[in-house]
């Protein structure tokens, strides 16, 4: 037995590891495969995927760095993690770029293999940095990897090129041991992957026991680490990404409002996983039409939402310019559409694979003409299917285009996801006209000014739509000035109408205080965490999380009224903020922006907090 | 000849022209090419059966998308150049619904011209009416991709230096399914081609030469005037060698790899040595050289071209979605959520 079993382990409340190397170094998988290990042990845990935007970059280049961060631990977790307690890093290239991510003292686990001089020197190093006492303040593991990943693949006939890649499962052999982690559910998952092709299981399986054994073996590793599993409400638990639980969610409204789904797309990053998820459940009914471009996209989506579909269309930011003029039509014919922005970094093509919160002004005001609509935002990947639920809902009981903003982090990210039966989800009842009823296009509900969607095929309900404007009621053609203006005003009055059946506007914290942090979509996690922190140490804080953003929930200007300060922030250049100012001018908003294409840490949001809670 | 179409309900009641007149004015000039085309669309749709609660017209923007307001049919005027990419959604959604686009040379060509090439590609089930004159009306005379080379227009002023598109060939290219033409002065030939395009499943293109009496006057003159029309319209007939001509003594003749036109009578030549039209046939080569006949050298080849089978999308989807309710585990969303790695706490 080996005498790391004697020493007793370090318990820990929470632990992030990140896995880095080449982009075809298998790091997402790695990271992926622990992330579920830690999920059937009953961690609550968050994942956040780190990846250029090309599919393989030029080998052992910062260009080329792929990783995947899985943060996990016993008490509830909010976010991906600020900085890792472990990193595996693969290569030099990403040891260099990712070193800034590591706690002080976190333990490092390099693949010493790789550390040749070319490699070095792509990576930009000027001298080895496993040498140079750069390192000092880490807990560094010099691991051969490559070559005893080699080694132990001796005897199986695989050829050198495919051992070479599994050595991410010798790391991930070595953090399994770390974390006192079962192998099972990894080599579960070896098996039914590669199950065609013994060989490369047995290989895997074989690697991924190596690097197990090989962190039992060597003294340098100290203590395994212990965290107790969290305390989750019960149920049935599942991983998932952001992006599909928003499929899901969408899937989930379909089949409650009786409605078919109906998905036009375009492939963009990173939105794709949506198109891909839902273009796998034919089963359900789904039709899922690849369009060719991103107008056609949400133009077929418009079509089948006339015959009755539940009408969806996936994008990202550049994908929404592009729909604008589309989004105007569904305005002016009140039809329902959801459109799905996982937001990327902007302006133009900017940084696909990187996530911000930019695209908020351009769904908010993106089109030509009053246009008003819908705007949701979610704020977790497993909530991402309660949003997508909800946007279709709304989209559909009240005849409007809904755009539901997640962002890249939501969508790749991945969180625990408690199961819910579809039969205790709210039901949706859309506004479907009775055959020979004397329909008029435009004769609407006396509350909620909502029209009613008349089917094709449903007899004595003939009836153009089209994006002229239309006389009131009748909906004939019309260029008559105060139609328009009545237009406009029912157009606008029917989105905010929706503010009386969305929830209010929940606050963290107490109901008054010194300090209300505003925030919206991704962040919650990260102004959670520090919010709750600064609770502790008794300071005034509270925080007001929005999901709800166009129309803003009722209460939302008696909240901001009961607190000396409000700080609203945002991974852009400040654009809730300006909306708030401009719906309750009455409040003074202070701002704190950050576009790095980084989600906020949380130490540096406790930072600001702290500086803001000191002035007087 | 009769539609054999099962997924479209029919009318129990026989339908006339009546059950499609809208309450809607119509706004195009005195004398546009529009007009005949709308009598066609009220003759045909009576007699292709389907229930008037199944038809459904599409457009974009243009004179000739202010259509769905002059049909009483669902309809929807959508926006520039995107009618194929709605009316793709609505047959997708519901391939119960005839389905019918109304579109222009500068909505489909040039804005639209990307939805156009993927719809046909695709062979969705529609119909589409293309009203080809060959400029823009809407926003008053300027050159669009079909005007002629050299023409003079709006934005023009000195000639246009571009090479126009031919629909046909587009269609063709694109490897289109059904590819008809025909002129908007001839009701008879318009009506039986609708119902052709109806017939057809897949995307079924008619090219209509429409004149513009405001913007574009007798830019198809040579093909539709008295004078000229015997000697540059060949009305093509499915399985009837290809005669045209006042006298009927011209024909058509594949000529080595062209066509080539001939005297009947002359040469020896009989009706046995000309070409006779296939519209079924699968291989497009000889509907292309039909479809790019043009004069002063030869006429120009109307009625059907080309009526190839092939599967159509909306089937397709219809058949993978069938296929996977049948075969898959996954019967409802509950089914989906507890699928895979899940575990309780």
């Amino acid at each position: 037995m080996s005498k790391n079993k004697d020493i007793q382990p370090i318990r820990k409340e929470d632990v992030v590891i990140k896995f880095v190397g080449d982009s075809g170094d298998g790091m997402q998988l790695a990271g992926t495969l622990f992330s579920d290990a830690a999920a059937i042990a009953g961690y609550d845990l968050a994942t956040f995927p780190d990846y250029p935007a090309e599919i393989r970059a030029p080998q052992n280049t910062i260009a080329g760095v792929s990783g995947f961060q899985v943060h996990f631990g016993h008490t509830k977790i909010h976010t991906s993690g600020d900085l890792c307690d472990m990193l595996v890093a693969m290569n030099p290239a990403s040891l260099r770029s990712n070193l800034k991510w590591a706690k002080d003292g976190a333990t490092i686990i390099v693949d010493a293999d790789t550390f040749a001089d070319k490699a070095i020197e792509k990576a930009g190093y000027k001298v080895n940095p496993l040498n140079d006492g750069s390192l000092e303040k880490y807990n560094v593991i010099k691991a051969s990897i490559t070559n005893i990943t080699k080694e132990s693949l001796a005897e199986v006939e695989i050829g050198a090129k495919a051992a070479e890649k599994t050595r991410n499962m010798f790391a991930l052999g070595v953090v399994f041991y770390v974390f006192n982690r079962s192998l099972d559910s990894t080599i579960a998952y070896i098996e039914d992957k590669f199950k065609k092709t013994p060989l490369v299981v047995q290989a895997n399986r074989i690697v991924l026991q190596a690097g197990y054994n090989y962190a039992n073996t060597i003294v340098v590793l100290g203590s395994r680490i212990e965290v107790a599993p969290a305390e989750m409400p019960k149920g049935r638990y599942r991983n998932i990404t952001g992006n599909v639980a928003t499929a899901w969610g969408l899937l989930a409204a379909s089949e409650r409002s009786g409605r078919p789904l109906f998905l036009g797309s375009y492939p963009i990053t990173p939105a794709t996983e949506i198109l891909i998820e839902l273009a796998r459940h034919k089963s359900l009914g789904a039709k899922v039409f690849q369009a060719e471009d991103e107008i056609a996209g949400i133009c077929s989506a418009i079509g089948a939402s006339y015959t009755g579909s539940l009408a969806v269309t996936t994008t990202s930011g550049p994908g929404l310019s592009l729909k604008s003029e589309a989004l105007g039509l569904a305005v002016m014919a009140e039809l329902p559409i959801v459109i799905v922005d996982v937001q990327r970094g902007g302006p133009s093509t900017g940084l696909p694979t990187k996530s911000e919160q930019s695209d908020l002004l351009q769904a908010l005001f993106g089109r030509n003409g009053e246009a008003p609509l819908l705007v949701v935002a979610a704020s977790s990947p497993a909530n991402c299917f309660d949003y997508a639920y909800m946007a279709a809902k709304l989209s559909m009981e009240h005849m409007t285009p809904v755009i539901l903003l997640t962002d890249g982090n939501l969508g790749n990210g991945s969180q625990l996801f408690r199961i819910p039966k579809t039969a205790d989800m709210p039901a949706i009842k859309p506004p479907i006209a009775k055959p020979n009823t004397e329909y008029k296009p435009y004769r609407r509900d006396p509350v909620t000014l909502v029209r009613e969607w008349a089917l094709p095929g449903t007899e004595g309900l003939r009836h153009r739509v089209g994006g002229l404007e239309k006389e009131n009621i009748h909906g004939t053609v019309s260029t008559d000035p105060a139609n328009h203006q009545l237009m406009v005003n029912l157009r606008q009055q029917k989105v905010d109408n929706v503010a009386d059946y969305i929830p209010m506007q929940t606050v963290v914290g107490e109901p008054e205080g010194d300090l209300l942090i505003v925030s919206w979509g991704s962040t919650e996690g990260a102004v959670l965490t520090a919010i709750q922190e600064l609770q502790l140490e008794g300071k005034s804080i509270s925080m007001a999380h929005f999901h709800y953003i166009m129309p803003l929930p009722k209460n939302t200007a008696e909240i901001f009224s009961r607190f000396k300060k409000i700080i609203v922030c945002e991974l852009n250049m400040g654009q809730f903020v300006a909306y708030l100012r401009m719906q309750h001018p009455q409040f003074s908003y202070m701002q704190y922006n950050k576009v790095q294409c980084l989600p906020f840490m949380v130490n540096e949001l406790i930072e600001k907090f702290n500086q803001i809670l000191e002035v007087k | 000849m009769k539609i054999d179409n099962t997924t479209i309900e029919r009318s129990r009641v026989e339908l006339t022209k009546e059950d499609f007149v809208s309450d809607q004015m119509v706004k195009w000039c005195p004398g546009c090419g529009s007009y005949t085309i709308l009598s066609a669309v009220a003759n045909v749709f009576p007699k292709i059966g389907y229930r008037k609660e199944n038809f459904m017209v599409v457009s974009g923007i243009g004179c000739s998308s202010r259509f769905p307001y002059y049909v009483n049919t669902y309809g929807i005027h959508g926006i520039h150049g995107r009618a194929f990419a709605i009316a793709s959604g609505v047959k997708i959604a519901n391939p119960h619904l005839s389905v019918w686009v109304a579109t222009g040379d500068g909505d489909s060509m040039a804005i639209g011209g990307n939805h156009f090439i993927h719809t046909i590609r695709r062979n969705i089930d529609i119909n589409v009416l293309l009203f080809n004159n060959r400029i823009y009306g809407l926003t008053k005379g300027q050159f669009s991709p079909t005007t002629p080379m050299g023409s003079v227009t709006k934005t023009s002023p000195h000639g246009t230096i571009e090479h126009p598109f031919n629909p046909g060939e587009l269609v063709i290219g694109a490897q289109g399914t059904f590819f008809a033409r025909v002129t908007d002065n001839n009701l008879k030939l318009l009506t039986d081609v609708m119902f052709e395009a109806a017939r057809h499943d897949g995307t079924s293109i008619v090219e209509i030469l429409q004149n513009c009496p405001i913007y574009n006057d007798k830019t198809h003159a040579l093909i539709t005037a008295k004078e000229t029309r015997d000697q540059y319209q060949l009305i093509l007939k499915n399985g009837e060698p290809m005669i045209f001509g006042g006298q009927k003594d011209k024909g058509i003749m594949l000529h080595g790899t062209h066509l080539k036109v001939v005297t009947i009578g002359e040469k020896g030549i009989t009706d046995d040595n000309l070409l006779v039209h296939d519209q079924y046939e699968k291989d497009p080569g000889i509907h292309l050289m039909l479809a790019k006949m043009m004069p002063p050298h030869f006429p120009v080849a109307l009625g059907v071209i080309r009526s190839a089978m092939y599967p159509t999308y909306d089937d397709l989807v219809v058949e993978q979605i069938d296929y996977e309710k049948a075969n898959s585990p996954i019967k409802n969303v509950d089914d989906l959520l507890n699928s895979g790695d899940t575990w309780v706490i």
